[in-house]
């Protein structure tokens, strides 16, 4: 094995290869109390984003559809997986961690709060550090679900 | 090492290089070429020896940058066989070009309910700054459709013509698909009716031999970085007439022959379109570019890119699962191609851990993407400098791409 081998075996390990041939939470939700559009400009993919809200103001059901690359489609996979029960707060939170984790800069404050579970399954999008081109495909999900979290959503997502 | 083939590459620095470990297969020449050492050469010397502001000056630097600025732009002229060298306006590259018509040409003539008529397989630059004249103007934008195989049919463009059409603007190559389109009879149909005719040529110079005389283009338009040449410095080749017809792009220096706050006299073209100190070096870069690519003839050229093009497209199609995009008759040195179960974007990582360099996405041509059904491809363009080596490492690493995602 050479060098590009182990670092692309890095980026496109089991974990990755599974969710994006076989995503998770993938259809639309007719009745979704947010709704979110995001593109990636660099490829033309585009991905849209569904949350339903619970009486508590958690996330209830997050799903996704859309076209896009194996790295942009198993991490909107894993996010939606993810999102529920998470107030919008803690959403937000695992975001300003997962994007740290893909830029390569230290953690935000307050990972330590995190659900560990999640922490734990974002490392397997670790290695699209190395790739600064395809970080943006790494973090589509992540930035329309901020988009989709907008206060301005007809039903907000609570943040406590 | 076939008869055809070219063997340049050691003129290009850029390409001795190793990337992940491996040798480097550039085949991303569409979307810029790399440069050869004599133009690298030129600037550097250009800067060391030469350089000063140019029409400015009575001192000597000026004077030799005056003289080197003009003689790339006679440059130009000769390689356009253009009439005359006033024809040539120097700007940053074919997307400035494409705006200064439509910006100048298309504000002064044309008005609400105009027509111009583009081809779906426009790259972006030909269709936004249209957009943006349709919504400052009112004027409309016919759309030529293109066939499965990526190809334009001269009677799709005669039938999108009418009493309101006011130009045709359109590629001469297709940069995602490689369409040659059937330009020589587009013109003579469209001239039949008296309608001005704009080739987008940005994906055409470095591939073939261009008259503008001989195909009596109005308006042809190019980038000196996808010929070999620096960034920064494109062409607007325009009919004299039409040039001296039109209003200035922008405003500033070197445009004017007297300013006083009353009223300002412009220069005549091409001085009228090039305001403030132009890309002096990058047109002495784009000389050498040009003086490069006509010491190995497009003769030469045309036979190594067909060769490169024939022995690609057989390689990929023998590939199971890979499907090519843009199969028209007459093509230029690119292949646009999706490959089962593997999205552009991955295969591009894949190909690069390989040293293999192509293009993945929509190759801001996202109408001709929707028309064929895709968002994106692969694509891979050939330049001067590719061989077949480059072909092996592109076919062994797709292998491994489709390894790899299984």
């Amino acid at each position: 094995m050479s060098e590009s081998d182990d670092d692309l075996r890095a980026l496109y390990q089991d974990l990755i290869l599974d969710h994006s041939k076989k995503p998770h939470n993938f259809h639309a939700i007719a009745q979704a109390d947010c709704e979110a559009v995001g593109h990636n400009p660099l490829c033309g993919d585009k991905l849209v984003l569904y949350l339903t809200v619970s009486d508590d103001s958690t996330i209830a059901e997050a799903s996704f559809q859309g076209d896009g690359c194996a790295i942009s489609v198993a991490s909107a996979s894993l996010m939606t997986d993810m999102l529920r029960g998470k107030t919008a707060t803690q959403a937000r939170a695992l975001w300003a961690y997962f994007q740290s984790l893909t830029m390569g800069t230290a953690p935000p404050d307050g990972v330590a709060d995190l659900d560990p579970d999640a922490v734990d399954r974002l490392q397997a999008l670790a290695g699209v550090g190395r790739y600064p081109m395809r970080v943006k495909c790494a973090t589509l999900a992540w930035r329309t679900l901020e988009a989709a979290l907008d206060p301005a959503s007809a039903k907000k997502v609570g943040t406590e | 090492m076939a008869e055809t083939e070219l063997n340049v590459a050691h003129d290009f620095p850029a390409l001795a290089q190793k990337v992940h470990g491996h040798r480097l297969a550039y085949l991303d020449s569409g979307a810029s070429a790399q440069k050869p050492r004599c133009v690298i050469d030129a600037m550097s010397r250009f800067y060391e020896t030469d350089y000063a502001n140019i029409h400015r000056g009575v001192h000597e630097l000026s004077m030799r940058a005056t003289q080197a600025y003009d003689a790339a732009r006679e440059s130009v002229r000769s390689f356009l066989n253009a009439a005359y060298a006033d024809e040539i306006v120097f700007t940053r590259g074919a997307t400035e070009s494409l705006n200064l018509v439509a910006a100048s040409w298309g504000r002064t003539f044309l008005k609400a309910g105009d027509e111009v008529v583009l081809t779906q397989l426009e790259h972006h630059a030909n269709i936004v700054p249209w957009q943006m004249l349709r919504q400052e103007k009112g004027i409309v934008l016919r759309v030529v459709p293109i066939q499965a195989n990526g190809d334009v049919l001269i009677e799709d463009v005669r039938a999108a013509l009418n009493d309101k059409t006011k130009l045709v603007s359109v590629a001469h190559v297709s940069n995602a698909l490689g369409t040659v389109l059937p330009v020589e009879e587009l013109i003579a149909a469209v001239h039949a009716r008296g309608i001005p005719v704009l080739l987008d040529g940005a994906q055409a110079v470095s591939h073939r031999a261009v008259d503008v005389q001989a195909l009596d283009v109005d308006f042809y338009v190019f980038s000196g970085h996808k010929l070999y040449g620096p960034t920064g410095i494109g062409v607007l080749y325009g009919k004299r007439a039409l040039l001296k017809s039109m209003p200035p792009y922008q405003g500033g220096g070197d445009m004017i022959a007297s300013v006083t706050f009353e009223e300002t006299l412009y220069q005549e073209p091409p001085s009228r379109f090039e305001a403030g100190t132009p890309a002096i070096a990058e047109a002495v870069g784009l000389k050498a570019a040009i003086d490069y690519v006509q010491g190995i003839g497009f003769k030469k050229i045309a036979a190594h890119e067909a060769a490169l093009l024939a022995e690609g497209t057989a390689r990929l199609a023998a590939i199971d699962g890979v499907r090519l995009i843009g199969t028209a008759p007459k093509k230029s040195g690119i292949l646009s191609f999706v490959v089962n179960g593997i999205h552009p974007h991955d295969l591009g990582t894949i190909l690069d851990g390989y040293g293999v360099a192509i293009r993945a996405g929509h190759h801001c041509a996202q109408p001709a993407m929707e028309a064929l059904g895709l968002v994106a491809t692969a694509r891979v363009s050939f330049g001067i400098y590719n061989t077949s080596a480059d072909i092996d490492a592109l076919v062994a690493a797709l292998l491994k791409a489709k390894e790899l995602m299984g």
